[in-house]
């Protein structure tokens, strides 16, 4: 399923993270998932909230740099191998992942992988082709609200 | 036929006169001027010393013989000891901030300030300004001569002001689309500031009703008025002064655009090498001199601006026949030697406008821990340059880095930081910061 993951511009200081959380703990939006992506002196938190839209607008409205990307979940087996299967095909297709990261916990024996491709219909046609399921998750949409 | 964006007016027939009959008019009038400083403690010693009366000025050349004046000179006579008149004849007070401790004052008889309105008025009728118009003023009023020469400058045209002076930009913006000024005033760094916190209000600034700007109060580039005319959607105009010879007024560009006019009836310019003190050539760059040919409270002989510019006596498609000076690169003391190399904050300005969308709010940190400088240049992030994707980010750093190492020659460590982190600059731009000397 797509996601629209919102990505935070973020300096490598003390506190320049507790800004982005406190503006969603106040507004009482959960943090389904999120990632870290770190250069010298600056960084970009990566963030997967319900009510995006409103989470956005909150950022900015604090003086955050906020970028909206569509992101894909799948939803991985929490057993060995379980991210190699949806790894493979792509591999062998060639198409190139951007970054990834999980959101755990959201079901029985199963999380979900995030991805970004280059090109995510290319990415999304090639998983179909090899049986993986690309569509809604049930769970994720129901913590998304 | 060359064609102006609008009509070419000339305020006053001055602005027009031939170099035979300039030159004697500046002869004459120096003359005078150094008549008149004769009794200024500082200029009496200056004139005994190098055997300097009013009637040994008998040319141009003669200028020569007097020593050049600093900003020194006048901080040693704090607070009026440059007046040339009785102190009651002072109609007006106004100051240049001091970066360390005390103003410098300056001050103006009546004759002063009719003068200063006039010099004003020239510039801003050259640039446009009709008497129909309706100016905002978005400089400070009060000892800085930005706000109050602007002021009686478009008065002395006919137009209406609304002085706005400094600050709340918000507030700024609901003047200027409810009283819909058609020209703005202020330094070019504000014009861009008012621009991008429309956006931030979701106002189209292009949709504003102005239709040009008149900027000046510090140095600013051509990519800079390029950015400014994009985003407000006006026709930029440069104009140059400085509190010591009168404030603005001093020169100011034509609709030609190809350097600011010096009002050469009232001020003598030469362009000097900051070094040897020599006159540089034709269209050389070099440290700007000024003389006051007409100036009654504060008449000033040969002061060095610390301005780095250039001059051009080649003719102008709008008929004024004074000599032009192109926009001022930086000062000779803001003037930074990095490792060796010598490189102007508006450089710096320069090489991110060219990166695209590259915000121009940025401060330059030099760090000295040992003799080799370490430079930083902190860019503030912008909404439509941030990327999601780490390499794209680096990438742009490494545009900026190139694009700074291309025009200073300087390899500069390029820090992203969120916006408006940056403090904004709505008197001159302190763009500069030295964090330990060696």
């Amino acid at each position: 399923m797509i996601l629209h993951q919102l990505s935070v511009f973020v300096e490598n200081q003390p506190g320049q993270l507790s800004l982005p959380c406190r503006i969603l703990a106040d507004a009482k939006i959960p943090i389904i998932g999120l990632t870290l992506a770190d250069a010298d002196q600056f960084g970009i938190l990566r963030l997967i909230v319900p009510h995006w839209e409103q989470a956005k607008a909150l950022l900015e409205k604090a003086g955050c740099v906020v970028k909206v990307t569509e992101v894909i979940a799948i939803e991985a087996k929490q057993v060995p191998g379980g991210l190699l299967e949806i790894l493979q095909p792509l591999e062998e297709a060639g198409i190139n992942v951007e970054y990834l990261y999980a959101i755990d916990d959201i079901g029985e024996s199963s999380g979900a992988m995030v991805l970004r491709f280059e090109d995510s219909a290319a990415a999304i046609q090639c998983l179909q082709d090899h049986g993986i399921n690309t569509s809604v998750i049930p769970k994720l949409v129901k913590e998304l609200g | 036929m060359t064609s102006f964006p609008f009509e070419n007016r000339i305020w006053d027939a001055a602005e027009t006169l031939d170099l035979n009959n300039l030159q004697k008019l500046q002869v004459e009038r120096l003359r005078q001027t150094v008549e008149r400083v004769a009794n200024v403690p500082f200029y009496k010693n200056v004139f005994a010393r190098e055997k300097i009366s009013p009637d040994s000025i008998r040319t141009l050349e003669d200028l020569r013989r007097i020593p050049f004046t600093t900003k020194a000179d006048l901080r040693e006579h704090y607070p009026l000891g440059f007046l040339a008149v009785p102190r009651e004849k002072i109609a007006r007070v106004h100051g240049s901030t001091g970066t360390t401790g005390k103003p410098t004052f300056v001050a103006y008889t009546h004759r002063d300030l009719e003068l200063w309105a006039d010099l004003c008025a020239r510039f801003l009728v050259a640039g446009g300004l009709r008497a129909e118009h309706l100016v905002h003023i978005a400089f400070g009023f009060g000892l800085f001569t930005g706000g109050f020469g602007l002021h009686y400058g478009v008065e002395r045209v006919g137009a209406g002001v609304v002085p706005a002076a400094s600050g709340n930009t918000e507030r700024q913006l609901m003047l200027l689309q409810d009283l819909a000024a058609e020209v703005l005033v202020c330094t070019p760094t504000y014009a861009l500031h008012i621009a991008e916190v429309a956006g931030k209000c979701g106002l189209n600034a292009r949709e504003l009703p102005l239709k040009f700007g008149h900027f000046g109060g510090e140095p600013w580039t051509d990519e800079m008025r390029a950015a400014i005319e994009e985003s407000l959607g006006i026709f930029a105009f440069n104009n140059y002064g400085l509190s010591e010879i009168i404030g603005p007024g001093v020169s100011g560009e034509c609709p030609a655009r190809t350097g600011m006019h010096i009002q050469e009836d009232h001020f003598i310019v030469e362009c000097i090498n900051p070094e040897t003190l020599e006159t540089v050539g034709e269209g050389e760059e070099g440290e700007l001199v000024f003389t006051t040919l007409t100036k009654e409270a504060m008449p000033i002989l040969r002061y060095r601006t610390r301005d780095i510019s250039r001059l051009h006596h080649s003719p102008c498609p709008c008929g004024r026949t004074t000599v032009r000076m192109e926009r001022v690169v930086g000062r000779s003391d803001d003037m930074l030697i990095i490792r060796g190399v010598n490189v102007f904050p508006s450089q710096i300005e320069e090489a991110l406008l060219k990166v695209e969308g590259a915000t121009p709010h940025f401060v330059i940190e030099i760090d000295r821990p040992t003799s080799l400088d370490e430079v930083t240049v902190r860019v503030e992030m912008h909404p439509e340059i941030f990327s999601d994707e780490m390499r794209e980010m680096q990438a742009l750093r490494n545009r900026i880095d190139r694009e700074i190492h291309k025009i200073t020659g300087i390899r500069a460590r390029i820090e992203l930081v969120k916006p408006e982190t940056l403090e904004r600059f709505t008197g001159k731009a302190k763009r500069v910061v030295i964090k330990s000397q060696p």
